[in-house]
């Protein structure tokens, strides 16, 4: 899948190696290996196919296609693709899973008002 | 209780992945304990093959969801040892190392599907005895068996919880470690128990509840 096209977007290749806290104003694409932190508070976050992130992710909305390690806070929702490898706790305010991705770890709804409820798209 | 030996033949070729729907008086009772409780909800624990249908449902019904593909874990080549006599065994403790790893009595409902009849032997009471360890005093387990009509090729299903007391039911097919991920090959039934075998398995929970059905599953339901 391509990289999201929303306004500015900054993307870390697939031969990228970083290690550290990651943080900033606009979405990111990941395909390449980021272990520590990242936080992106109201943007969005994509692991692409190649990226392997071994970190926790705060973001507004969270799109994994590749590998995941970490807990995910996301304020809006997330998105495990069928290529998904995900280890860790998801909180997120909507869910969508498609078949053939790969979780083990916590879901927690939890709505925007703090209480939990349905919330799958 | 019957034991079936791993057979040298797999047959290649695409996934046919079928889905059937089966009415299960064991979801009955879990559903009625899930409606019954309000407040922060419960956790529940599902062991089968990452579902989303499982995740919509529980948490659509606000409590926590939280899934580990456990059969799907036992099949890492890491987990492979020999024992004393030479023989290939999975190594218990490292598999419990890495799975399940959750406080004590953490969990209200448990959903080990048929995991027990198609686990390595050597996981199958370390594994039902770290479930004991997580589960909170009350909380109910659910487990299907096959029953002696079956044969070393029953197909092996996921479950999808589709309704209070329905499931949808979809033959699993795993890569086979070394092979291509196109080549994927379904879980051998391991054993079928005995009702002997499955209240001892068990023997370390207050209570035991059969279900009987018309197909060759037993439906268990075990409270801690």
């Amino acid at each position: 899948m391509d990289a999201p096209h929303t306004g500015e977007l900054a993307h870390i290749g697939k031969s990228v190696v970083i290690k550290g806290e990651l943080s900033g104003s606009e979405d990111l694409y990941v395909d390449g290996n980021v272990e520590g932190k990242i936080e992106l508070r109201n943007h969005s976050l994509t692991v692409g196919p190649n990226g392997n992130v071994k970190a926790d992710v705060s973001a507004k909305s969270v799109v994994i296609q590749g590998k995941l390690d970490g807990s995910v806070n996301a304020s809006d929702r997330v998105d495990l693709r069928k290529s998904a490898i995900v280890t860790g706790d998801l909180t997120t305010q909507r869910i969508a899973i498609e078949e053939g991705a790969f979780l083990k770890g916590k879901v927690d709804i939890q709505k925007e008002s703090g209480k939990a409820g349905s919330a799958f798209s | 209780m019957k034991f079936f030996w791993s057979s040298s033949k797999q047959t290649a070729g695409p996934a046919v992945l079928q889905r059937l729907t089966r009415r299960s008086s064991g979801m009955a009772e879990i559903s009625r304990l899930l409606n019954s409780t309000s407040g922060d909800g419960l956790c529940v624990l599902d062991i089968g093959s990452t579902s989303a249908n499982n995740i919509r449902f529980f948490t659509g019904m606000g409590h926590k969801n939280y899934s580990e593909d456990l059969l799907r874990s036992s099949l890492d080549p890491a987990l492979r040892i020999q024992d004393s006599a030479g023989k290939t065994v999975v190594d218990s403790r490292k598999f419990l190392d890495e799975n399940l790893v959750y406080a004590n009595a953490h969990f209200d409902v448990v959903l080990c599907w048929n995991l027990p009849d198609y686990l390595e032997e050597s996981l199958v009471k370390p594994t039902i005895d770290r479930l004991w360890s997580v589960m909170k005093p009350g909380g109910y387990l659910l487990a299907f068996f096959h029953t002696r009509d079956a044969g070393p090729d029953s197909i092996c299903y996921r479950y999808h919880v589709t309704g209070a007391d329905t499931l949808e039911m979809q033959e699993v097919k795993f890569a086979a470690p070394g092979r291509s991920p196109a080549d994927k090959q379904s879980p051998r039934l391991q054993r079928v128990f005995n009702n002997r075998h499955i209240e001892n398995l068990f023997r370390d929970f207050a209570s035991i509840k059969f279900f009987l059905a018309r197909d060759s599953i037993r439906e268990v339901l075990v409270v801690r």
